[in-house]
């Protein structure tokens, strides 16, 4: 058996396409515990901020049907902590380290992107402009093509160098075609889709909103439908854009789909809660899978679901 | 860091018993038994494999124990209140349970012989017993407070009561013990038993009037906390509490590892929905 399982982003080669999503592995020291770092094609580590941020109050989870929503309001310890200490650790585990960002303003994306130009051993970086879970809403970038547009402008100008650039887009606008094609104008060379829903759950006994904050992101199975959804139409308007794609995947089932849609990797995001295996197992069931359909290598499924004949042919 | 000794299992049910309120549930586990300390907790999958429940439900750890034929049993007081631990709770001798143990932080034990009061809400009385007896192996003194809403939520099993030198019992509705709250009681008892440290689990609301009660009287609390979690692993970052650490600075810190058992003197215990101001980073 010669199955080719690597991936390629934006020309950065990864042994096989099954990622970390951010905010779901931490920097991955307590995963590590499982299995090793490096057996995944890359760990994409918590959206980091210019500052130390406590994040939200609790409480900040609620599990929903096949979901949960979450409002953590990106909790961490900053850029310079995280560089001093994450980044060394990750490095000598072996991994391949795919660092996220996030940001209030462009400016924070531009001072972030400077922070890591020269930081050595990372693969990629990853521009998370649609976190639901900060204050104003309109200061999720990626809600809009011109705040989308100006957050990426402002990490290419200040990145230098190849490290590809990843935007993370939220599935919560009319129309992420758009947006992907706007953000991608101003210099992504890969997406990230999709982040979480915004979504509300209120108990029935206080008669309150369950989450501290009121509104957290949907995530899990339940969002999974919306994400083959946008990286189809993402891969239809975008052919030649490398695609991370997540959403609900739990098994290699469903990570072959959002493969079948376009995507080029997959991240492993809820899933890890509830078993810090899932990752691991996806990763050998995605490879069965691809194998026992009768393809040679992992990029030929990457959106065979697009081809014209499609509708035409009835595989089982 | 998480727990060193956590391992993943299946786990296979031995034995489910109805107890007043609450599921006695014993599971056959490896030699993990062994790695469990009072205070410690697991994670269950729960609803089977195509399950709607996505997150593992978080049980302290009620005893554990090698059998003399290298089996482990694992020991939990189940609440079936949410859908998770009634799915738990009704399954049958002879299943499978996929568990993640042990986890999270366990009880100090002192080094010297010393008075300890025993404190739990509910089926936050469920570690406390694994405790009593550690305690009362290394020559502790040790009272035990155990109170609920009404007696049928008073998890007090016989083998547990043996080794607690004094059981005091509150419900809130005066079906048994004293007509009240544990934390109406414990000064008296702090009192009259020169109590040197205090364990505690249950209720936020009791471990934080606890809390002020311990500081009143100048005793160390060691309180296991109870936040809504979703890995117990220490990834998701949803189980936080604000706790001051070594060194002064307090930081939203994850119940899960750093936890659950905390020192409930370097808590700040807030029912707001706001970041308590002096948290870093806030």
């Amino acid at each position: 058996m010669n199955f080719d399982f690597g991936t390629s982003i934006a020309g950065t080669f990864f042994p096989n396409p099954i990622f970390t999503a951010s905010g779901c592995a931490g920097s991955g020291k307590e995963l590590v515990h499982f299995f090793p770092l490096n057996e995944l094609g890359a760990i994409v580590t918590k959206s980091i901020m210019i500052k130390p941020r406590s994040g939200r109050s609790t409480p900040r989870m609620a599990e929903t049907p096949s979901g949960m929503l979450n409002s953590i309001g990106l909790q961490g310890p900053g850029i310079e902590l995280f560089l001093e200490n994450d980044i060394p650790w990750l490095r000598d585990q072996g991994a391949r380290i795919i660092v996220s960002i996030a940001g209030e303003t462009v400016e924070d994306y531009a001072v972030l992107a400077r922070k890591l130009r020269n930081i050595s051993g990372l693969s990629a970086l990853e521009v998370n402009i649609s976190c639901p879970n900060v204050e104003n809403r309109g200061q999720v970038f990626a809600c809009n093509p011109e705040t989308a547009r100006d957050a990426i402008a402002a990490v290419r100008r200040n990145i230098g160098g190849e490290l590809p650039i990843i935007a993370k887009l939220s599935p919560d606008v009319t129309d992420i075609s758009a947006i992907a094609e706007s953000v991608v104008d101003a210099g992504a060379d890969g997406l990230a889709l999709i982040n979480t829903l915004l979504g509300m759950v209120i108990d029935t006994n206080t008669m309150s909103p369950k989450l501290s904050q009121r509104t957290g992101g949907l995530s899990g199975p339940a969002i999974r439908p919306i994400a083959v959804r946008a990286i189809y139409q993402v891969r239809a308007a975008i052919p030649s854009i490398p695609i991370v794609g997540m959403g609900g995947v739990t098994n290699g089932r469903d990570a072959f789909e959002l493969v079948l849609a376009g995507a080029n990797a997959i991240s492993i995001g809820t899933a890890t809660f509830g078993n810090p295996m899932a990752a691991i197992s996806i990763k050998e069931e995605l490879e069965e899978l691809c194998i026992s359909r009768g393809f040679s290598s992992f990029k030929e499924v990457i959106g065979y679901a697009h081809r014209v004949d499609s509708t035409l042919t009835r595989e089982n | 860091m998480i727990n060193s000794r956590a391992t993943q299992l299946d786990a296979e049910i031995i034995s489910n018993k109805r107890v007043g309120s609450y599921n006695h549930m014993v599971f056959a586990v490896n030699e993990l038994a062994g790695a469990c300390r009072p205070g410690n907790f697991v994670a269950i999958a729960v609803g089977g494999q195509s399950s709607s429940m996505i997150l593992r439900r978080a049980f302290a750890i009620y005893r554990a124990t090698m059998r003399a034929d290298g089996v482990g049993l694992l020991e939990l007081v189940v609440a079936p209140q949410g859908s998770g631990s009634k799915w738990l709770s009704s399954q049958s001798i002879g299943q499978k349970v996929n568990v993640i143990a042990p986890l999270g932080t366990a009880f100090g034990i002192p080094t010297e012989p010393v008075s300890a009061l025993l404190v739990g809400g509910g089926y936050g009385s469920a570690p406390l017993f694994a405790l009593a007896e550690t305690l009362k192996s290394r020559g502790c003194r040790v009272d035990m407070v155990l109170g609920a809403s009404t007696a049928g939520k008073i998890y007090a099993p016989l083998e547990g009561k043996r080794s607690v030198n004094s059981l005091t019992i509150t419900t809130d509705d005066g079906s048994a013990g004293t007509t009240g709250r544990v934390s109406e009681v414990l000064p008296a008892l702090i009192d009259q038993h020169q109590t040197d440290v205090i364990y505690s689990c249950g209720p936020m609301a009791m471990l934080e009037a606890i809390t002020a009660i311990s500081q009143q009287a100048g005793i160390v609390h060691q309180c296991s906390v109870e936040e809504s979690m979703a890995c117990g692993i220490g990834v998701c970052m949803t189980c936080v509490l604000p706790v001051k650490g070594d060194d002064g600075v307090i930081r939203m810190t994850r119940t899960c590892i750093d936890g659950p058992v905390m020192d409930g003197n370097r808590v700040l215990w807030t029912r707001s929905r706001e970041i308590p101001d002096g948290v870093w980073g806030k």
